[in-house]
C-alpha cells in the first residue's frame, strides 16, 4: 500500500471538520434568530424613570398635595463585605435580630438583585446614614417620592395612592408591579393626568446584574413626563373650618358655588388626616381606619343615603305649583290626624308652609300632585301621578349618580311606579299607601351632595351644573364639558321665587325654624331645615341653605346624624360656613354658636 | 556560516503570514474580551491585552532564534529535549502550584510556566527522531509499542497533573502514526468506538445492540453467503424483534437474554450450511460479544465511573436538557393521573426530584457555559456586533473569554464573516503544513510536520467544537489566539521548528 496517498485522507479529515464547523456556524449565526434575542435578554435592563406625580392646589392657589423625597436603604447582598453588624445596627437604629432577619430575607430574594432593606428613612437619619454608608459596601440609598398633604385636610376628596394590585396589572398594561396608582378620591379620578408618563432608560448589565452603561448612548431612552398640576374648586380654609365644626360628629357638609357647580367644601365626618395613608404608615393605619366602627374611610357626603326629610318640601312645593294643583296662596289646615306635626299657625300660603314646615300641608300638596283625576280609579290615578312626579324629581338630580369627579358616588333613590308595583302589586297601592314621601320620608334616599345640589338649583332659580372638584387642569386649561352643561329642572322661576320667599322666612321671620342660621346682617341667608326621622335612634339634623338671596355665592347642605332637629344643629353649622366663606371671618354673635357646636353636646343647642 | 538573507529566503513565508494573522487576531480579540475602560490603551501592560503583546514580542524573538539555530540541533537533541521535558513534568507534580484544580504550573517569582505546553513539541521531536531511525517499520509490534510509550509517557504525566484536556491532545498523534503506516483500521476503529459511545448514550444500549446485530447480519450474511439467506434471516430477526416489542417484554434481563438468544439463533440459521468454515463463524461471534460488552460498559462507565462534572460535559452535548424537561413533564402527568397508589406516587415524586436536580446541574454548570457561548456566537449574526461592541463577552456571560472561550468574542463581534475567515485561515495553515511535510526528503521532518499539523488541528477541533456545542467542554487553548504566554510560545516553537526544518530541506538529508 502506498502510504503517501494517506496524506489525502488526513487532509480530507481536516477539511471536512472545517466544513462542518462552517456549516454549524452558518446555522447558529445566520439562520437561527433565537440567540440574538437571548443575548438582548441577557444584557438589557429597562430602568423605569418615575415621573413626579402632579401637584394639587385649592381654588385660591393653596398647595394641597405635593411630593416629598423618601429614602429607602437598599441592599445588594453580593457586594456586602466585612460587615460590622453592630455599628450598622446602631446607625440604622434597629435591633440586631431585626437586622439579621432583614438580611436573610434580602439574601433569600436574590444575591445579585437589589432589594429594599429599610423603608422610608427620615431625612434626618438619611443625612447621618449617607455620611457613613461608604463603610458598608452593598448598601445604598434609593430615593423615591411620597405624597404629602400639608393641610392635613380633605382626605376623602384627595384620596390616596397605593401599589397596584395584580388585577390592575393584568388589565392595564401601563402598570407594572410596584407602581403606585390612585386608589380613591381625586387621585383615582385624575390618575392618568396626575401620574404623568413614565420614561424608560435602557441600560446594559453584566452577568452579575451590575450596570455597565447605557444602551446605544441612550438613543432609545424616553424621558419621564411630570404629572399634570390639578387646580381644584376646593376652598381649603372653608374645608378646614367645616372639618373643625364637624369634629366629633357624624355627618357631612357640602358647599357648592351655585352658578358653576364648583364644590367649595365637602366634609364627611368622622374624617382622618390624609397623611395617615402614605407610604410605610399605610400598613399600620389602614387596618385601624377600616376597622373603626364609625367608619372614617366612608365618604358620607357621596355614599350615605339618607331620607331627605323636610328640606324635600321645597321640591314638593315647586312641583305642586308647576303642575298647577296648588297656587301660591293655597292654604291647608294643619290637620295632625293626617300626619304628625308641631304646633304652629295655619299656613296660608306656600311660602308660609315652607317657613313653618307644615307636614299636613304637604300631605295635601302631594295628594293633589298624585291624584289629579286623570283616571277613575284612585289606584290608576296615583300611578299616573307618581309617574309624573318621579320624572320631575329626577330632574333635580335625585335618584341618579351625579357625574361628579369622585368615584363611588351613590345614586340615592326616587321610587317610581315600577317600584311600588313590585312592592305592593299593580293596582294595590295609591297615594294613601305612600304618603310619607310627601315630607321626604319613606322610600326616598338622597345623598348629601344631592341636597346641596338642590339648594344650588333653588339659588340658581331653576338649573344646576354637575357639582365637581376640578377647576383647571394645567396644560389643558379647561375642564370636562360635562361640568359646563346646564341642567334645567323645568320649573318656572316665579314658583321657585315663591319657595325662596319661604326659605327666607325660615331664617328671618317669626315662626321660622332656622333662625340660628342667620349670619352677618349684610348677608341674607335662605334655608330650609329638616329633621329626618331615624328609627334607630335620635333624628338626623338636616339643613340646606344658600346665600346671599340675590346673586347667591354659596349653596350648602349640612347633615348631622343623630343630632335632633335641623334648626338646632345643622342650621348654625351652615350659617357659620356661609359666614366664613362670604366674609372670611366669624362675627361675635356666631362665635358663641361656634363655641356650642364645638362642644358637641347635642342636649344644649347653640343660642339664637 | 550562512547569511541571514539565506535563512530568510528559504523560509515558507505563507505559513509565517498565516501565523502572524492568527496572533494579531488573538491580540485584538483579547483586547475586546477583557476590554477595560479605565485602561483603554491596547498597550497597557497591566491588562491582559498589554501582556499578550509582550508574550507576542517574546514569541517573535523565540521564533527568530529558532530560525537562526541549525536544524541539525533539533534532530540531534530531540531525545535530550524530550528527557528534560519529561523531568519537568515529574517536577511539576512535586513542586508545581495548583490552578483551577490542575497542578501544572511552575511558579518562578511572578511568572508562571506550564511545562505540559512544551511537552507537545518535545514529544513530536522524539517521535520524529524514533520513527526516522533506520529499519523502523510501523508494522513491527516493537515499533508500535515504543511509539505508544513515547506518546504515552508525557500523556500519563499530564493526566496525573489532573489536566485531562491537555492529555487528550496526545490522541492527535494517531494521525502521524497513520501516515507512517499504522493500520487504517485502528483509525477507523477509534472513530467507530466514539460513534458507538455517543449513539449508546443517546439511544440506550438495547437499541444499539439490536441495531448492531442487524448490521452484523447484513454484513456477515452478504460477505459469506447469498442474498436469499440473508433476507430470510433478516425477516426472521425483524419478526422476532417486533414480537418482542409488541408484547412489551420490558424487564431488563429478559431484554438482554432475548436479544442475545435472537442473535445466536440467527447466526445459527445463516451458518448451519457452512459449518465447515468454523473459524470465521467464531470470530464473528467473538466480535459481536465484545461489541455487546463494550456497549454495556459504556452505559456502566458513564453512570458509575465518570464524575458528575465529566458526565455533564457530555450530557450537555447530547441535548439532554430538553430531554430532561420532557421527562419531567411526562412524569408530572403520571403523578397527577388518577388511580395510582400512594407508594407509586411517592416513587414518581422522587424521580421528578432527581431529574430536577440533574437539570439544575446541567443548567448552571457546563450547560450554562455552552448556552452562553452559543448565545454569544449566535448573536453575532452575519456581520457581528462590531469591535468592542460584544455584550455577551464584555459583560462576563461567557466564561474564560480571553483563554478557552476566545472564539466567542470573535463570533460575537465579527459575526459569521469573522468566524468563516478564521476557520479558513486555520484550515489553510493545516493543509499548508501537510503539503510542506509531504515535500520533505527526510522522514524526521515529515513526521514532525504531521505532528505539528495534528496537534494544532486537535486544539482547533476541540476548542471551536466546544464553543459551538459540537464537542464536550474540555479546556484547551485555541492555538496562537487564546491568551497566555506558555501556550503561545509552545505553539510558536512547535511551528517554527517545522518552518526551520522545511527551510533546510534541500541542504540536509537526515
Amino acid at each position: 500500500m502506498n502510504l503517501s496517498s494517506r496524506k489525502f485522507i488526513v487532509g480530507i479529515i481536516f477539511l471536512v471538520v472545517g466544513i462542518i464547523f462552517i456549516i454549524r456556524l452558518f446555522n447558529v449565526q445566520v439562520l437561527d434568530d433565537k440567540y440574538k434575542s437571548e443575548s438582548d435578554h441577557n444584557v438589557l435592563r429597562e430602568v423605569i424613570q418615575y415621573p413626579a406625580r402632579g401637584l394639587i392646589y385649592d381654588r385660591t392657589g393653596e398647595l394641597l398635595v405635593y411630593n416629598e423625597a423618601a429614602y429607602d436603604l437598599m441592599i445588594l447582598p453580593k457586594q456586602v463585605k466585612e460587615l460590622d453588624t453592630l455599628a450598622l445596627c446602631e446607625l440604622l437604629e434597629i435591633g440586631k435580630k431585626d437586622f439579621l432577619e432583614k438580611f436573610t430575607k434580602a439574601k433569600k430574594y436574590s444575591r445579585y438583585k437589589p432589594s429594599t432593606f429599610l423603608k422610608e428613612i427620615s431625612s434626618v437619619s438619611y443625612a447621618n446614614i449617607q455620611e457613613q454608608l461608604y463603610r458598608y459596601p452593598g448598601f445604598f440609598v434609593q430615593t423615591r417620592t411620597l405624597r404629602k398633604y400639608p393641610r392635613k385636610s380633605a382626605a376623602h376628596i384627595l384620596g390616596y395612592i397605593g401599589e397596584v394590585n395584580q388585577s390592575v396589572i393584568e388589565e392595564r398594561p401601563y402598570y407594572k408591579s410596584g407602581d403606585y396608582i390612585g386608589k380613591s378620591g381625586l387621585e383615582y379620578s385624575y390618575e392618568e393626568m396626575l401620574r404623568g408618563t413614565r420614561g424608560v432608560k435602557r441600560i446594559l448589565v453584566d452577568v452579575h446584574n451590575r450596570e455597565k452603561g447605557s444602551y446605544r448612548d441612550g438613543a432609545k431612552d424616553t424621558m419621564a413626563v411630570t404629572g399634570t398640576v390639578l387646580h381644584t374648586t376646593l376652598d381649603i380654609v372653608l374645608q378646614e373650618y367645616g372639618e373643625l365644626l364637624m369634629k366629633g360628629k357624624k355627618g357631612s357638609i357640602v358647599a357648592i358655588e351655585p352658578k358653576t357647580g364648583e364644590i367649595l367644601s365637602l366634609v364627611s365626618a368622622p374624617y382622618y388626616d390624609p397623611n395617615m395613608l402614605v407610604g410605610r404608615a399605610v400598613g399600620k393605619n389602614y387596618p385601624v381606619l377600616s376597622k373603626d366602627t364609625l367608619n372614617p374611610l366612608f365618604n358620607r357626603a357621596l355614599m350615605a343615603k339618607y331620607p331627605p326629610g323636610s328640606i324635600f318640601k321645597t321640591v314638593q312645593a315647586m312641583i305642586g305649583l308647576q303642575e298647577g294643583v296648588i297656587s301660591e296662596n293655597s292654604s291647608f289646615a294643619c290637620n295632625k290626624s293626617l300626619v304628625g306635626c308641631h304646633n304652629h299657625p295655619t299656613a296660608s300660603s306656600v311660602a308660609a308652609s315652607v317657613k313653618m314646615s307644615c307636614n299636613p300641608y304637604y300631605y295635601n300638596v302631594y295628594k293633589r300632585i298624585l291624584q289629579q283625576k286623570r283616571a277613575k280609579s284612585i289606584f290608576k290615578d296615583s300611578e299616573l301621578g307618581l309617574a309624573i312626579w318621579s320624572k320631575q324629581v329626577k330632574k333635580f338630580g335625585f335618584g341618579q349618580r351625579l357625574a361628579t369627579d369622585l368615584p363611588n358616588i351613590k345614586a340615592g333613590y326616587v321610587p317610581d311606579v315600577g317600584f311600588y308595583n313590585r312592592w305592593y302589586g299593580e293596582g294595590r297601592w295609591a297615594f294613601s299607601t305612600i304618603y310619607s314621601l310627601s315630607i321626604g320620608q319613606g322610600e326616598m334616599g338622597v345623598i348629601p351632595l344631592q341636597m346641596a345640589n338642590l339648594s344650588a338649583i333653588i339659588a340658581n332659580r331653576g338649573y344646576y351644573r354637575v357639582p365637581h372638584f376640578v377647576k383647571n387642569i394645567e396644560g389643558i386649561d379647561t375642564i370636562p364639558q360635562k361640568f359646563k352643561e346646564k341642567h334645567s329642572i323645568d320649573i318656572d322661576e316665579k314658583y321657585i321665587n315663591t319657595v325662596i320667599d319661604g326659605m327666607y322666612g325660615v331664617v328671618y321671620e317669626p315662626g321660622g325654624t332656622a333662625r340660628r342660621a342667620r349670619v352677618h346682617d349684610d348677608v341674607v341667608v335662605c334655608g330650609k331645615t329638616g329633621t329626618a326621622q331615624n328609627p334607630h335612634g335620635e333624628d338626623h339634623s338636616v339643613f340646606m341653605a344658600f346665600a346671599p338671596r340675590d346673586n347667591p355665592q354659596i349653596a350648602i347642605a349640612v347633615y348631622v346624624e343623630n343630632a335632633g332637629g335641623g334648626g338646632s344643629w345643622a342650621a348654625p353649622i351652615a350659617g357659620l360656613m356661609i359666614e366664613q366663606y362670604l366674609t372670611d371671618s366669624i362675627s361675635t354673635r356666631n362665635k358663641k354658636r361656634e363655641e356650642y357646636i364645638l362642644k358637641n353636646n347635642y342636649k344644649i343647642p347653640p343660642p339664637y | 556560516m550562512r547569511s541571514y538573507k539565506n535563512i530568510l529566503g528559504k523560509i515558507d513565508w505563507s505559513i509565517v503570514l498565516l501565523y502572524l494573522i492568527l496572533i494579531f487576531v488573538g491580540w485584538i480579540n483579547i483586547y475586546a474580551a477583557v476590554y477595560n475602560e479605565d485602561h483603554h490603551s491596547i498597550f497597557d501592560i497591566s491588562q491582559r491585552y498589554g501582556k499578550q503583546l509582550m508574550w507576542i514580542g517574546l514569541a517573535l524573538v523565540i521564533a527568530f532564534v529558532i530560525l537562526l539555530v541549525d536544524s541539525q540541533f533539533f534532530t540531534s537533541f530531540a531525545i535530550p529535549i524530550y528527557a528534560i521535558v519529561l523531568l519537568s513534568l515529574v517536577g511539576v507534580l512535586l513542586f508545581g502550584v495548583e490552578t483551577n484544580g490542575a497542578r501544572s504550573w511552575f511558579k518562578l517569582g511572578g511568572f508562571k510556566l506550564q511545562p505540559s505546553e512544551f511537552a507537545k513539541f518535545a514529544t513530536s521531536l522524539a517521535l520524529a527522531k524514533y520513527l526516522s531511525a533506520l529499519n523502523i517499520k510501523m508494522k513491527d509490534v516493537k515499533t508500535k509499542v515504543l511509539a505508544a510509550v513515547i506518546i504515552g509517557l508525557p500523556a500519563v504525566l499530564i493526566l496525573l497533573q489532573n489536566d485531562t484536556g491537555s492529555t487528550l491532545v496526545y490522541a492527535a498523534f494517531i494521525f502521524v502514526l497513520y501516515r507512517e503506516g499504522l493500520s487504517g483500521n485502528i483509525l477507523l476503529f477509534g472513530i467507530l468506538a466514539i460513534l458507538v459511545f455517543v449513539l449508546t448514550l443517546i439511544f440506550g444500549p438495547v437499541n444499539i445492540i439490536l441495531t448492531a446485530a442487524f448490521a452484523y447480519i447484513i454484513i456477515y450474511g452478504l460477505l459469506k453467503y447469498d442474498v436469499k439467506t440473508t433476507f430470510i434471516a433478516l425477516v426472521a430477526y425483524s419478526g422476532l424483534v417486533y414480537a418482542f416489542f409488541y408484547f412489551e417484554l420490558i424487564s431488563n434481563i429478559l431484554y438482554y437474554s432475548i436479544a442475545g438468544g435472537l442473535f445466536f439463533l440467527v447466526v445459527y440459521l445463516i451458518t448451519r450450511k457452512e459449518m465447515r468454515d468454523k473459524s470465521i463463524h467464531y470470530i464473528g461471534v467473538v466480535i459481536f460479544v465484545l461489541t455487546c460488552f463494550y456497549i454495556f460498559s459504556i452505559d456502566f462507565a458513564f453512570n458509575k465511573v465518570l464524575k458528575e462534572h465529566q458526565r455533564t460535559r457530555i450530557t450537555v452535548l447530547l441535548g439532554e436538557e430538553e430531554k430532561l424537561v420532557e421527562q419531567i413533564e411526562t412524569l408530572k402527568i403520571a403523578r397527577d393521573a388518577e388511580g395510582i397508589s400512594k407508594e407509586e406516587k411517592q416513587k414518581i415524586r422522587d424521580d421528578i426530584g432527581a431529574k430536577r436536580f440533574s437539570l439544575r446541574e446541567l443548567r448552571q454548570g457546563n450547560g450554562w457555559n455552552i448556552k452562553q457561548s452559543l448565545i454569544a456566537i449566535g448573536s453575532g449574526g452575519f456581520t457581528g456586533k462590531g469591535f468592542l461592541d460584544g455584550t455577551q463577552t464584555k459583560f462576563n456571560f461567557v466564561p474564560e473569554q480571553s483563554t478557552d472561550f476566545i472564539f466567542c468574542t470573535i463570533g460575537e463581534e465579527w459575526g459569521f464573516l469573522g468566524t468563516f475567515f478564521l476557520v479558513c485561515i486555520y484550515i489553510a495553515l493545516f493543509l499548508r503544513i501537510l503539503f510542506l511535510a509531504e515535500r520533505q526528503r527526510s522522514i524526521f521532518s515529515r513526521v514532525y510536520g504531521y505532528a505539528v499539523a495534528s496537534i494544532l488541528f486537535f486544539h482547533f477541533l476541540i476548542n471551536i467544537g466546544m464553543t459551538i456545542g459540537l464537542a464536550p467542554v474540555i479546556g484547551i487553548p485555541l492555538p496562537f489566539i487564546s491568551y497566555g504566554g506558555s501556550s503561545l510560545w509552545s505553539f510558536t516553537i512547535l511551528l517554527f521548528i517545522f518552518i526551520k526544518l522545511d527551510s533546510e530541506r534541500l541542504l540536509v538529508l537526515r
